[in-house]
Parts: structure tokens; C-alpha cells; sequence
């Protein structure tokens, strides 16, 4: 028989994973970009891929602490941000989304390639880069022994797991509140201006290309970070930076709403959890026969089908997102 | 219809504005805009082609001219918004030629658009505040701090307010402006461009798609700028409103500047009729733009009016 | 299964078609259930550090190979996987040698290589990275005896005949673009189905080629029509934006690809004759399948593009890229003009996922998706919107692609042409055909 205790304990699992913070981190760089600038960026992936490999390589091959390691993905997503950014920001809104996808593909496909193989690991990408993240869990102050399990309910970790969530709904809980804050100044009063019509902001004296251009650097430093986060609890691998992890997060972006700054959070736990609970569903109700036609791999396809078809609907249906407001739908007309 | 000022006793004209004869690229008293050899063309198509036109300071100066003139194109050259093949000119005796239309903007010189540019998901009172210059929230740096800015913003959202109440859009202050009609969110752009307290305020055809019970409000809107000492440079098709509250107008047609003047004289040129009639002298007058049969009939009208008073 | 499906097509002949097709599906369905490859791993949650690699025979993976790993008193024996690929953890950084046992290869064949005494045997070192990779690309050596002349010549052909079937699925993407606005990014899976139904026809239900690809273009220029007609027309009719078109668009085209690789599975497969070696002409490397493919896509370009210079229609549709208000306003009716072009759109891109499918060589679910971004490069590199800019895009794109692997390693070669793309924009935004207008 099915055992629902056993998908509904992994559903909930999701709710505080660390996977779980770093698309809510991407979708909130995006939506900064998206919902609240207008700018389309396709490649968000590449920004990730820039913070993850970033902190992977200063750490590995620079030997550099933590601290610098993400920094230097910091810096690397800025870089990339400005040169997608100068050409594309003068133009109509569609060439900068046909730049960031190929950006995007341009990155991933240097890290995969065997040239770099040295320093990037081409295909197989890089691991042992955690230790001095590990090293400086201050959960390690209350306990010597490094497997000892804490928690309750589904929610049971050991001290690193726990400091790797702490760290990355730490860092999602600051970018939010940053995100606020300037969505209630002037500079994002501008910058909504913008989404809306940018002549008319720049008949107004503002100098619109420098806004987008601030707009595009910090929802792609939001992304580095989400990058860092996302590998954490995993090892970095160029495939995981496909152009379909940027329509996964358009896809969260849009469930939460994406003019809003806790939809894009509230848009991932969502996401997430309903995606465990049909894969763990579809898994297990293949493996006690009740649905014949489909193999274990195939139940695994489904969940990109659920998710196409997810997008497609709320844009169709539902535009403003579960949280957004009507009124304040945000497609850049 | 009248609300104010407006109909009864006509606006007060200003005069005395140009030096020698009225004629194309007349000289004036004392110029805001001087432009010099502007040329621009699409194609092989010119679109503006202004040998020398200078616009008097603190009058109201119309742009007309028939379809495809050339008068959206120049007003777009002239607030950095399109990038002319040659030419150049000052405002205020800078020269501006080739700087971006944010740079135009900031040294006073504002325009509004032909098809309103209302920012629709933006409320009624977030528009008006975008207007105001120099607010140092508008900064990356110190838009986290509020205390940087919370005091300016209290000034320009005071001055929104009054601003507003005189546009009479106090009560909409919390909508979106896309929720506002078309003569409203003409208003509120006119309104907009004031937030920046400019010296030259550019309207793009203000009165298009405006309904008429608005639209005397609005010319009321246009005397006032020029009482509180800002200059007013519009391009509109509607003739009454040109003759009605227009110091200087100048005619443009196939790009070309090809009368200037008095608004009563420049209306008697013969010059003019030909540009509005012009190409089509010898085809069937049938086939003659709809506006512009309707603006020669107005000054008919407003002529014979004129007489009776 | 294929036989139990078979049964009521002797009962009842006017089912006869319709048991025809679900015998085909059911049977692409079963191909489906061989797992997907997966690499063979040991030992990689166990040890912080990773030594893996590919084993290919003539550029296809080679499964079930014995290798083993040893250094610093450490050793550890892995398979490769059904992909080729494996990986084992290490306890510490330093040399390994990763020594593949011959004796696990097919039978006559060994690893040649002139340079090397052992080569089987390869000496790797895992730096600061914390891992190294050790791959035995085996048959892959006696490539480099063709001259350079005779590579770019070979090079040239095949850019050539990547740029013309690129140019194909180009125009479509280029024109819907024009009469509508939208960037289809589900254009992709368009290509795919024309590989896909020639596949089904042609290799799962063994008709001739020459029947089966006509059915399958028929299918691909119905597929087109059904996309306008189910999903673009009720979106134009409601109203919807371009941008969230464009979303709608990246969402069907995730769904209809996973729904791909639900029916067919994650490997490759071959059209006929897509990888017969006695088809080779034998100079520069092409076949009579690449010579084909090169005519067929002239001949059909040509008559695109005498459709849209000489044709009522393919005027009209030029006006409606042009001006779709206008255009409505004199007469032309505006949604037969779409629907028209979503026919063609489709049907050419039928025709591109096949050529597509014997160029590369082999059909898969996301072959459309490979070169997506490579079609839109080629119609922004074009001009956006313009029939023929997109045409001169796909070639420069093609000829780039392939020329390029002279200079640089051909996992990368795609890295130039997108490079290409950006830098055009640069310079001029509206394309190389495109019409210079007030952009942004």
C-alpha cells in the first residue's frame, strides 16, 4: 500500500530546504527584474551557475575563505550583469531576453566544456568545497559529535544540514527585506515607472538606463547567492544550470505573483512541496501498480510536464500570481 | 462651459515678440529655444528639415501644420528623444543638441506625449511624486535609509497634493492611474511635468481625445503656466484652441518651417492655406484629411465669431 | 504488445488507421521502458574527492567497461554506464592511474594511441578542484589524417547543410513572428516532431521513407495548424499580452517535450539509413544523404520564397508582418493569413527535424530543443520578423558553427555562434536585414 505518512514527511521537508530557499532567492532576483522592472531576463540560470562555481573554484582552486569565495561569485554575476546589460538595455525588451538565454547557454556550456576541465571539472563538476562552510557552522559550539540529529516531526538534521538552512533562508530572509525596502523608497518608485512606460519616466529626467542597469545587477546578485545556497547540500554540476532552471523559477515567480516580494518566497515553498508530494505520489503509486502504463523514469518526466502546464495556466488564467493583486498585475504590456 | 479665467474675457495675449517681419525663422526678443540647420530623415523620406527657428521665452507658441509635417519629429529632436542627421541648438543658452531626453529634461525643458504615457499600475500620487527632481531617495545607496529622504518626500508630497487639488484629481490620489479616463490622465501628465517646475513645459497635441467638458479646463491649465512665468510650446491640430490662447504660431509643413507669426496673421498667409491644402490642390478635395477640413472650417468660424464681437 | 493492439485491425478495417497508430504508439511506448542511462558510480558519497571520465567508441558511449583507479594505496574497480560515463570517490588529492581493462572491450577493438606506450593506461592528477577526469575516447586517433584543406572543405558542406536546415525552422519561427508578435520558444518541439513521426513511420512501422517522411511533413503542417487554432487564436481573441504569450509558449514547450520523452524514452534513435556507411560519396566526407538534404532544403526555400514574392498570399503576408492594422484595413483577411502561416511554420519545421534527425546523426526527444536558441540567434542575427534575414542568419549561423571547431574544441562550438549573436546586437540591433527603426 501506499504510504502517505512517508510523501506527505518528504513534502513537508521541503518546506525549509535549503533547495527550497535558493529558487525562492532566484525567484526574487527575477522578480526584481521581472515583476517590478519589466526587464526579461531568460538567464537566470546563468547567474546561479556564476555563484555556484564562482564559490566552488575561489574555494578550490584559490584556496580562498568562505567569505571571499562568495564574494568573488558576487562579483562574477555583476560582471556578467553589465555585459549583457550595456548592450541590451537601449534596445526593445525582447533582445534582452534572446541575450540572457544565450548568455545563459554561453556559460553553462564553458563550464561543461573539457577545455576548462582543471578548474571547472567539466561534466562532472566540482565537490570537497564545503569544508570551510562546515567549519564555520556555529552549531558545532553546542555538540562535538557532528552526526548527532536534532529536530522533530519530519524535520530532523544533522548540525550541518541545519546550518545550511539556517545560512540560506538567513541570506532569503535579508534580500526580502532589502527587496522591501526599496520597493517602498523613491528608487523603486522610479524603477516601477519604468515597467509601465520608460519614456514617459525618462521625459521626467530620470536616467532610465542606469536604473535598469542597477535593476538587472542586483536581481543577478540575488541569483549568485541563490547559486551559492544551491549548492550546499549538493555538489555543483553544469547540467544543472539547463535553461529549463529559469523557466522553473518563471514558473515560482508567477505561482506567487511577480510584482510582489513574498510571492516569489511563498510561490517556491509551493512549488516545492506540491512537486514532492506528486513525484513521491506518482513513484509510489507505480510502484504498487496502480498505474501500469508508466514506468519510474517516466513518472519522474512528469513532474516537467505538470510544471509546463502549470505555466501555462496561470498566465492564461491567473496572471497576477496566488498573491498578487489583480490590480496590480505586473506583464510588461 | 466656462469654469474660470477662460472664455468670457479672452486670455491676455503677449506680445512683442520678434524683431523685423514675421517670417520664417524671425528672430526674437528673447529666444528659450534656438535650433539651427536641423535635419532629420527616415529613409530617403526628411522628415524635419528647420534651417533656423528660434521660440520666445515666457509666451504660449503653437506648432501646426498638416499630417506628416514633421511636428511630433522635431518635438522628439528637440527634447533628446531622436537623434537628428544634423543640426544643432541651445535652450536657455546651453547648447543641448545630442544630450539624452533625461539630461533635456533635467535642465527644465519637459514634454507630455501625443498618446498619453499616464504609468497605469503606478497610483495617481506615485506618478505626481515621480515628476519632482532631485530626490535624493531616488539614489540606490540611500533608498535602504529612509531618514536620507523621508523629509523630501513629505515636501514633494505636499506639492503633489496642491498640485493635484488644483487639477481637481485630489480625490484619486490613491488609484491607479490606469483606472483614470483620458482627459484625467491628460491632466495628471500635465500635472506630472509641472512636479519638476520646469522653464519650458512641451505638450504634444494636449487636447487629443480629450472630452469637451474637459478640455476648457485644460486650456485654463495651459494660460496658467505661462501667468506663473513658464514658457508653453505645443503642437495641436484643434484651431480654436490655437487661435484662442496661442501668443506665436508656427507652421510646419514636409518638414519645413513655412510661416510664422501672430496667430491672426499667420491664419490669413496665404502660405499656410497651401501647406494645408498644398499637394492637394489639384486632386479632389474629398480625399482631404478629415482634420484638417474641420480645422479650416473652425477658422472660418472663429473669424466670422471674431467679427460679431 | 504490438500484436495484441493488431487484433481488431482484422475484426473491423474501417479502424483500421486509427489501430494502426495506436499500435505505433503502444510499440514507441515499450521502447520507452529501457532505463535511462546512468553513470556508474562508487564510492562518491563515501570520499569528498572525484576521479570520473567518458568511454566512447566512435563517438558513442561504451557501456559495461572495466576500468580501475589506484593511487596512494588506494583502489577501487568501476563499469562505465550505460551513457559511458562512471565515477569514484577518492580519499585525498594526488596522481591516480586509471588503467581500462582491454579485456572488456568488444571484441577487436583496443585503445590506439601512437602518442602513448600503454594507452590504456592514463596518469591523472586531482588538483584543487577535487577531481580529474580520465576519458578514453576510443577509434577517435585516426581522425587527424585529413588535411586542412580537406577539413574546411568538409567543414564548409557541413555548415552549409546545417545553415540550410536551420533556415528552414528559421522561417517559420521568423515568420510567425512577423504576423503575430510572438517569440514561439514551443517552436522547438515542432522540429521535434517531424523527427519523431518520420521515426514512427518510418523505423517503428517500417514504411518506406519516401511515404513515411511525406506523412510525417503532412503531420508537422497539421500540428501547425492545431497550435494556431487550439491555443494562439483563443489567445489572441482574449487579448493577451506578447510577453505572456511568449511565457505560455516556454511553458507548452517544457510540457510537450517531457511528453516526448514520456512516449519515446531518453536515447537516440536512427531514421533509416541515417547511419549507412555505403551511402558515402567518399570526398569530404559526405554522403548522398547530406547532398539530399542540401537539395531538398534549396528547393524548398526557393519556393518559400517564391510563395512570398509572387503569391496573393504570400504578399498578404508580407503586409501583415509588415502592419497587421493596415494590412487588416485593406481587406486582408488577417487570421487566414496566420493560420496559413502556422501551417507552413510547422510544416518546414517538420522538414528541418528530419533533416536534422540524419544530420546529427538520430532522433531524440529534445533534438528540437538543441538548436532552439541556435534558430533564434538566426533570426535575430536576420532581423527580427524578416523572412529572408532569418534565411542569411541560419546560414552564417551553420557555417559558423562548423567552421568554428577548426579553432576551437567542438563541445564549445556553439559558445561561437552565440557569442556571434551578441556581438551583432551590439552593433546593430535591428539585424542584418532588419529594417533601421527607432528601437528602445
Amino acid at each position: 500500500m501506499i504510504d502517505w505518512i512517508q510523501i506527505i514527511s518528504n513534502a513537508a521537508q521541503e518546506i525549509i530546504s535549503p533547495t527550497t530557499a535558493a529558487y525562492a532567492l532566484a525567484a526574487l532576483g527575477l522578480a526584481i527584474h521581472f515583476g517590478f522592472t519589466g526587464l526579461l531576463n531568460f538567464g537566470q540560470a546563468g547567474f546561479m551557475a556564476l555563484g555556484a562555481y564562482g564559490f566552488a573554484i575561489a574555494t578550490l582552486t584559490f584556496e580562498w575563505p568562505v567569505w571571499a569565495a562568495i564574494l568573488f561569485g558576487v562579483v562574477g554575476s555583476i560582471v556578467f550583469a553589465l555585459i549583457l546589460g550595456i548592450p541590451t538595455l537601449r534596445l526593445r525588451a525582447d533582445y534582452l531576453a534572446i541575450v540572457t538565454i544565450a548568455a545563459a547557454e554561453i556559460v553553462r556550456l564553458l563550464f561543461t566544456t573539457n577545455t576548462f576541465v582543471e578548474v571547472t571539472g567539466s561534466a562532472n563538476g566540482l565537490q570537497g568545497y564545503k569544508g570551510g562552510f562546515a567549519a564555520l557552522n556555529p552549531l558545532l559550539l553546542f555538540t562535538d559529535n557532528e552526526s548527532v540529529l536534532w529536530g522533530f516531526g519530519p524535520w530532523v538534521y544533522n548540525p550541518y544540514d541545519w546550518w545550511v538552512r539556517i545560512f540560506g533562508w538567513g541570506l532569503v530572509a535579508i534580500a526580502a527585506f532589502i527587496t522591501w525596502r526599496l520597493f517602498k523608497s523613491p528608487w523603486g518608485r522610479v524603477i516601477k515607472g519604468i515597467r509601465e512606460d520608460e519614456d514617459a519616466v525618462r521625459a521626467l529626467g530620470k536616467n532610465v538606463y542606469f536604473y535598469k542597469m542597477q535593476s538587472l545587477v542586483i536581481g543577478g546578485v540575488f541569483g549568485a547567492l541563490a547559486g551559492v545556497i544551491f549548492i550546499l547540500p549538493r555538489a555543483v554540476v553544469p547540467s544543472n544550470y539547463q535553461t529549463s532552471l529559469t523557466f522553473f523559477i518563471y514558473a515560482i515567480l508567477l505561482l506567487g505573483g511577480a510584482a510582489t516580494v513574498f510571492g516569489p518566497i511563498i510561490g517556491s515553498v509551493i512549488f516545492w512541496v506540491l512537486l514532492s508530494f506528486f513525484s513521491g505520489f506518482i513513484a509510489r503509486a507505480v510502484e504498487v501498480g496502480w498505474l501500469p502504463f508508466l514506468t519510474n523514469v517516466q513518472a519522474g518526466q512528469l513532474r516537467f510536464i505538470l510544471v509546463g502546464v502549470a505555466i501555462m495556466l496561470i498566465v492564461i488564467y491567473r496572471p497576477q500570481g496566488i498573491f498578487g493583486n489583480k490590480k496590480e498585475l505586473a506583464f510588461v504590456k | 462651459m466656462s469654469s474660470s479665467t477662460g472664455a468670457d474675457s479672452a486670455p491676455i495675449k503677449t506680445v512683442g515678440l520678434h524683431v523685423g517681419d514675421p517670417a520664417p525663422g524671425v528672430k526674437k526678443v528673447d529666444p528659450i529655444i534656438v535650433a539651427d540647420h536641423i535635419k532629420r530623415s527616415f529613409g530617403g523620406l526628411t522628415a524635419v528639415d528647420v534651417e533656423h527657428l528660434e521660440i520666445p521665452r515666457g509666451a504660449i507658441t503653437a506648432l501646426i501644420g498638416p499630417n506628416g509635417a514633421g511636428k511630433t519629429t522635431l518635438f522628439n529632436l528637440l527634447t533628446g528623444f531622436d537623434k537628428p542627421d544634423t543640426g544643432e541648438w541651445t535652450f536657455d543658452g546651453q547648447g543641448i543638441s545630442g544630450i539624452p531626453a533625461f539630461k533635456v529634461a533635467r535642465k527644465g525643458q519637459v514634454r507630455t506625449f501625443q498618446l498619453t504615457k499616464a504609468l497605469g499600475l503606478l497610483t495617481v500620487l506615485d506618478n505626481m511624486k515621480l515628476g519632482a527632481k532631485d530626490q535624493s531617495g531616488e539614489s540606490l545607496a540611500r533608498a535602504l535609509f529612509p531618514w536620507f529622504w523621508r523629509k523630501q518626500e513629505a515636501e514633494i508630497e505636499a506639492r503633489a497634493l496642491d498640485l493635484l487639488t488644483r487639477f481637481k484629481l485630489v480625490e484619486k490620489k490613491d488609484d491607479y492611474a490606469a483606472g483614470l479616463s483620458g482627459g484625467q490622465r491628460k491632466l495628471l501628465e500635465m500635472a506630472r511635468a509641472l512636479m519638476s517646475q520646469p522653464q519650458l513645459v512641451m505638450l504634444d497635441e494636449p487636447m487629443a481625445g480629450v472630452n469637451p467638458a474637459l478640455t476648457q479646463s485644460l486650456l485654463d491649465h495651459i494660460l496658467n503656466l505661462k501667468t506663473e512665468g513658464m514658457t508653453v510650446l505645443f503642437v495641436e491640430h484643434d484651431m480654436h484652441m490655437v487661435r484662442h490662447i496661442a501668443d506665436w504660431v508656427v507652421v510646419m509643413a514636409e518638414g519645413k518651417v513655412v510661416a510664422e507669426g501672430d496667430p491672426h496673421e499667420v491664419m490669413a498667409n496665404p502660405a499656410v492655406i497651401d501647406a494645408y491644402l498644398g499637394s492637394h490642390h489639384d486632386s479632389d478635395l474629398g480625399g482631404l484629411d478629415t482634420g484638417v477640413m474641420t480645422a479650416i472650417k473652425e477658422l472660418a468660424d472663429d473669424d466670422a465669431d471674431e467679427i460679431k464681437h | 504488445m504490438a500484436h495484441v493492439a493488431s487484433r481488431p485491425l482484422n475484426r473491423r478495417a474501417p479502424r483500421r488507421l486509427a489501430a494502426v497508430l495506436l499500435a505505433g504508439l503502444v510499440s514507441v511506448l515499450t521502447l520507452s521502458i529501457a532505463a535511462p542511462a546512468a553513470a556508474n558510480e562508487v564510492g562518491l558519497d563515501e570520499y569528498d574527492f572525484k576521479v570520473s571520465g567518458l568511454v566512447e567508441l566512435a563517438d558513442e558511449p561504451l557501456a559495461d567497461v572495466l576500468l580501475v583507479i589506484e593511487g596512494g594505496g588506494f583502489r577501487v574497480e568501476v563499469e562505465s554506464g550505460q551513457d559511458g560515463r562512471w565515477a569514484v570517490g577518492v580519499p585525498e588529492r594526488g596522481d591516480f592511474t586509471v588503467t581500462l581493462d582491454e579485456n572488456t572491450l568488444p571484441a577487436g577493438i583496443a585503445v590506439i594511441d601512437e602518442n602513448l606506450e600503454q594507452p590504456n593506461v592514463r596518469t591523472i592528477t586531482v588538483g584543487q578542484s577535487g577531481s580529474a577526469v580520465a576519458n578514453f575516447f576510443i577509434g577517435q586517433g585516426e581522425r587527424n589524417t585529413t588535411s586542412l584543406f580537406d577539413q574546411v572543405i568538409e567543414r564548409l558542406f557541413n555548415g552549409l547543410n546545417f545553415g540550410l536546415l536551420l533556415a528552414l525552422a528559421a522561417i517559420g519561427l521568423s515568420l510567425v513572428f512577423g504576423t503575430t508578435g510572438l517569440s514561439n520558444f514551443a517552436h522547438a518541439e515542432l522540429v521535434t516532431f517531424g523527427g519523431l513521426m518520420a521515426l514512427l513511420f518510418g523505423t517503428t512501422l517500417g514504411m518506406p521513407i519516401w511515404l513515411a517522411i511525406p506523412i510525417a511533413l503532412i503531420l508537422s503542417a497539421g500540428l501547425g495548424y492545431v497550435n494556431d487554432s487550439a491555443l494562439w487564436k483563443p489567445l489572441r481573441r482574449r487579448g493577451v499580452g506578447l510577453i505572456p504569450m511568449m511565457i505560455v509558449s516556454i511553458g507548452l514547450s517544457l510540457a510537450v517535450r517531457y511528453i516526448f520523452q514520456l512516449f519515446v524514452g531518453g536515447d537516440t534513435q536512427q531514421l533509416p539509413g541515417a547511419t549507412d556507411t555505403t551511402l558515402s560519396i567518399g570526398v569530404f566526407g559526405l554522403s548522398w544523404i547530406d547532398v539530399g538534404s542540401m537539395v531538398v532544403s534549396v528547393i524548398v526555400l526557393l519556393g518559400v520564397a517564391y510563395f512570398l514574392l509572387r503569391t496573393r498570399i504570400g504578399k498578404a503576408t508580407r503586409a501583415v508582418s509588415d502592419n497587421p492594422s493596415l494590412a487588416a484595413a485593406s481587406g486582408i483577411d488577417v487570421d487566414r493569413v496566420i493560420r496559413i502561416v502556422w501551417v507552413m511554420a510547422g510544416g518546414l519545421a517538420g522538414l528541418s527535424g528530419i533533416l536534422w534527425a540524419y544530420f546529427r546523426p538520430g532522433v531524440s526527444w529534445d533534438m528540437g530543443f538543441q538548436i532552439l536558441l541556435l534558430t533564434f540567434a538566426a533570426v535575430t542575427l536576420g532581423g527580427l520578423g524578416t523572412a529572408f534575414g532569418a534565411l542569411v542568419g541560419a546560414l552564417i549561423v551553420g557555417l559558423f558553427v562548423e567552421l568554428s571547431t577548426l579553432i576551437i574544441p567542438s563541445d564549445m562550438k556553439y559558445v561561437g555562434a552565440l557569442v556571434i549573436l551578441i556581438l551583432v546586437l551590439l552593433v546593430r540591433p535591428q539585424g542584418i536585414l532588419g529594417r533601421k527603426e527607432r528601437i528602445g
